[in-house]
């Protein structure tokens, strides 16, 4: 508008003037304030990029601190040292073979009665004779020497000669863990300056420590007891995942055998068979409430149910199995039912229509096509029920053991519950970056169970 | 024979008996063809059915006696000791059965058996055998008999189909009620125990008492013990009110962002970038917060003068709410993106900025699917266990301070449920009241929130 213009409309109408004005003030009003609102624009969509960024950071933040802290446990402190089987040391009889004719139990008591025989061996004066070849120093402080050592090899020796007792007088080249105290003082997760009362290791034995690494004698080697040994106590450089893993794995195949079937003909008999009524809504209902039912929840009923009722073994994965197995039920219903409800009408009604029965349309035509929606709905269950801790909590699973379990009934732990055990251990300093490493073992896992579900819902997904 | 070579049998019953139907009813079909009579149904049908009568009898007699026969061979063993050896209570009764079954297995005893327990022994080996063998004999005899008259039936009438397919629907309907026997189970379970602990402790001392302290059953309940839930409640209530605070600003936003602004190459990306959250496992979490966040934030209180411990409801709180961001993000921009483009478009038509558009137009509208998702978020930061067990500090007191130590309900039944506590005590009981009480909350906050989500949804397809 040109100012000749508003000056027009002012001589011939004095109220349109006044209009005008308003209006002029209106637009000067909104221009001013267009100001404001792009920045409050900026400024909002600024939030949400913070947001998102806040999101991923923690993301960030999280792995990296797992994986700073866990990865240099996978390499532990370890003296390659010769060791030499001295007969005068180990003196025992032959190893008992079974005579024919003879019973369970007696072969048993003799091979027992050997056992014990072995057990009295002193294997720790074989380490200190092995330390010495390269500590000349090491038999007059004997304290200092054995502490290099950790104390759950001698009975790693005790096992290989139990295993092949020809090897006595011989010499092994083996290599042996170091102590956990030495590996968290070679690797620095200790203060150095520290004084000798707050050290845990005394100071020749961190000495040699230092002189033993300078000489190459105790290296860093990628560590194999973290996969192959139980949890120990006693020993905690050896202390491992196996015994864990066991467990978890088999509670895994209760799930698998037990969730996914039971889940999958339930979800089949909802979506397919259901007529509609009171009982099926409530059962749906119920579904849906059950998935969100907090998991230690059904830790109660495992404790109060399967072993208080049935009196079924405390620690026992059968236990743990069938608890998580309750509990990922609904998971596995739900996803099945979404993936039976994106089916297409046409194809079932296809199949009718050439007069296939109700059963056969579902079982061959629709549950085909189903599989892999199926398929990657289980696996992120299982996936859920790897990771979960707290239900096992309370059916026992948090005892310390330390052996692999042989069977479902035998006590047991679980990863996630290993990790709670282990981040609760007094020796931090070594117990933080192992516990790290565990919790990387079982990211490791759950990742691949969720990559491979990504990779099946890519290569068999069907848009309709 | 083992349990397991015992199944191996019987699965390769179930293929011969498979085998023998389809071959026959083939037969039949062949013999029939031209008398004017057609088959039925298809021979594998008729294979499916003949299995099935030969393996589900023989399975269901396996499945009871392996239930029955511990107890009565114990009853008969019992029977035939001699009178003046018979065991007196049930712990001398199952240490003496324990004590046979050692014996019986041939590994021996650490002392020298009785007479009448190498006796007991004997007879106790004998009848394993004897049941065994019935039981081995009894199946195969079933199963033999199943299978035959089932395979005899074979005939052009003989409507295979529909009685496999009804078969088939009976056992779907069985698996659809487990996940109803599993409320029932948690329901009846919680509810049984808890009365028992209400026989213990007056209900209202422990809704409304504000002192938590339960002493060790062996020190008795005399007065000193408090089993008042209030300071488990109020710091489950705080740790989840922490964790919405973290949540809900940064979910919100998020989701905000990925659904109008993002571009979709970013969406694509940091999506599932963000759900990943939701996949680890909780005790990762509780982890983090002991080894990070707690530290993170005692110094950061330290620099300006507060004394944050580092196991405390805020640190618990800041790590749940990070835990639940996913729960917030994902379920939010679902429900934005389903908010109608008409609705954007009218408010974009008159002027308005995007972010005006968002925040009069499309939150509103969004609203009671967002509060709908932060209920289910709440629901799942009450019921989180492993994240407070290792961060809030375990110190059940009633304080307002976020900065301080503080226990919840899910500890609580941690901690009364794991060490050596005998099952009768209300040191344990209590555990089961307040499982009930957590599933009736949590319970309530998803049917509430379920019913929003639902009812908006309607509005809208």
């Amino acid at each position: 508008m040109t100012p000749s213009d508003s000056e027009q409309t002012k001589t011939q109408q004095p109220d349109l003037m006044d209009l005008a004005q308003k209006r002029d003030l209106m637009q000067q009003r909104v221009a001013a304030s267009l100001k404001r609102r792009h920045a409050s624009e900026k400024r909002f969509r600024l939030y949400g990029m913070a947001a998102v960024t806040v999101a991923l950071s923690f993301v960030a933040i999280l792995f990296i601190t797992i994986l700073s802290k866990g990865l240099p446990a996978f390499w532990q402190a370890t003296l390659t040292l010769d060791v030499y089987f001295d007969p005068e040391i180990i003196e025992i009889d032959e190893k008992p073979v079974r005579q024919p004719g003879e019973s369970d139990g007696a072969f048993q008591q003799r091979m027992l009665a050997w056992q014990t025989d072995l057990g009295f061996v002193n294997f720790n004066r074989i380490i200190l004779n092995s330390l010495a070849e390269v500590l000349p120093e090491a038999p007059r402080y004997q304290r200092d020497a054995m502490r290099l050592v950790t104390s759950g090899e001698r009975f790693g020796l005790r096992q290989l000669v139990e295993d092949n007792p020809a090897i006595v007088g011989q010499t092994l080249r083996l290599k042996l863990l170091a102590d956990a105290n030495v590996d968290v003082w070679l690797k620095g997760n200790i203060d150095r300056s520290l004084p000798d009362s707050q050290q845990q290791l005394s100071a020749r034995t961190r000495a040699w420590a230092d002189e033993l690494a300078e000489r190459g004698i105790i290296r860093n080697q990628f560590s194999t007891a973290l996969f192959m040994n139980a949890d120990s106590r006693s020993s905690l450089a050896s202390a491992g995942l196996a015994g864990a893993f066991m467990g978890s794995l088999m509670m895994m195949l209760i799930v698998m055998f037990l969730a996914v079937p039971v889940g999958v003909a339930s979800a089949i008999y909802l979506e397919e068979f259901a007529p509609k009524n009171r009982l099926t809504d409530l059962i749906e209902v119920n579904i849906n409430n059950l998935a969100a039912v907090p998991s230690i929840v059904f830790g109660l009923l495992g404790a109060s149910v399967f072993i208080l009722w049935f009196k079924l073994p405390l620690s026992a994965p059968i236990v743990g199995g069938l608890v998580l197995s309750l509990m990922t039920l609904p998971t596995v219903i739900i996803a099945t039912r979404s993936t039976l409800k994106a089916i297409p009408p046409s194809i079932r009604q296809a199949a009718l229509g050439i007069g296939a029965s109700k059963v056969q349309s579902v079982f061959h035509h629709v549950l085909p096509l189903a599989i892999p929606g199926i398929l990657t709905g289980s696996i992120l269950g299982v996936a859920q029920a790897l990771g979960e801790a707290a239900p096992l909590l309370l059916i026992g699973m948090s005892s310390f053991v330390a052996s692999v379990p042989g069977s479902p009934f035998d006590q047991s732990t679980a990863l996630p519950v290993q990790i709670y055990l282990w981040q609760g251990n007094e020796l931090r300093n070594f117990f933080e970056a192992r516990t790290s490493a565990a919790i990387i073992v079982l990211l490791a896992l759950m990742i691949s169970l969720n990559a491979l579900a990504i990779w099946l819902r890519r290569h068999f997904e069907t848009r309709w | 024979m083992s349990n397991l070579v015992l199944m191996t049998l019987l699965l390769m019953v179930m293929a011969l008996a498979y085998q023998l139907g389809l071959t026959r009813s083939k037969r039949v079909a062949v013999t029939t063809n031209g008398t004017g009579f057609r088959m039925h149904s298809r021979p594998t049908y008729h294979g499916m059915l003949v299995a099935f009568w030969a393996v589900v009898p023989a399975a269901a007699i396996f499945a009871v006696w392996s239930l029955a026969q511990p107890g009565i061979i114990n009853a008969l063993v019992l029977a035939q000791l001699p009178p003046e050896f018979q065991p007196t209570t049930d712990t001398e009764q199952r240490i003496l059965l324990r004590r046979l079954a050692n014996l019986a297995s041939g590994f021996g005893l650490t002392e020298e058996a009785a007479d009448y327990e190498l006796a007991a022994a004997a007879y106790l080996n004998q009848l394993h055998g004897i049941g065994r063998t019935l039981m081995t004999a009894l199946m195969a005899a079933v199963a033999a008999t199943a299978l035959v008259l089932a395979w005899r039936r074979i005939e052009p009438h003989l409507r295979a189909r529909n009685q496999m397919e009804s078969i088939i629907r009976w056992l779907l309907i069985i698996c659809s009620t487990v996940a109803i026997l599993t409320t029932v189970g948690i329901v009846l379970s919680m509810l049984g125990e808890a009365f028992r602990f209400f026989t213990f402790v007056n209900p209202l001392d422990f809704f409304f008492g504000t002192t938590w302290n339960p002493r060790f059953s062996t020190v008795g309940t005399d007065g000193q013990t408090g089993f008042g839930m209030l300071p488990l409640l109020w710091g489950t209530l705080m740790i989840a009110l922490i964790a919405l605070a973290v949540a809900i600003p940064v979910g919100l936003m998020a989701a905000i962002y990925m659904a109008e602004y993002a571009p979709s190459k970013v969406r694509s990306t940091a999506k599932p970038i963000i759900e990943v959250l939701a996949g680890i496992p909780t005790i990762v979490y509780g982890f983090f917060a002991l080894i990070t966040v707690g530290p993170f934030l005692n110094q950061l209180g330290a620099s300006f003068g507060l004394e944050i411990r580092t196991t405390s409801a805020l640190t618990a709180g800041v790590v749940m709410g990070i835990m639940i961001i996913p729960f917030i993000s994902s379920l939010s921009d679902d429900i934005i993106t389903q908010v109608p483009k008409a609705m954007r478009d009218g408010s974009l038509g008159l002027g308005a900025t995007k972010s005006e558009t968002i925040r009069k137009v499309v939150l509103p509208a969004a609203l009671p699917g967002i509060v709908g998702a932060i209920l289910l978020a709440a629901s799942r930061a009450i019921g989180e266990t492993m994240i407070v067990v290792l961060a809030a500090g375990n110190s059940p007191v009633l304080t307002a301070n976020p900065f301080e130590a503080v226990s919840t309900m899910t500890v609580t039944i941690v901690n009364q449920l794991t060490g050596d506590l005998d099952f009768a005590s209300p040191q344990s009981l209590v555990a089961f009241a307040l499982g009930l009480t957590l599933f009736v909350i949590t319970l309530l906050l998803n049917v509430v929130a379920l019913v929003i989500v639902r009812k908006y949804r309607e509005q809208y397809e």
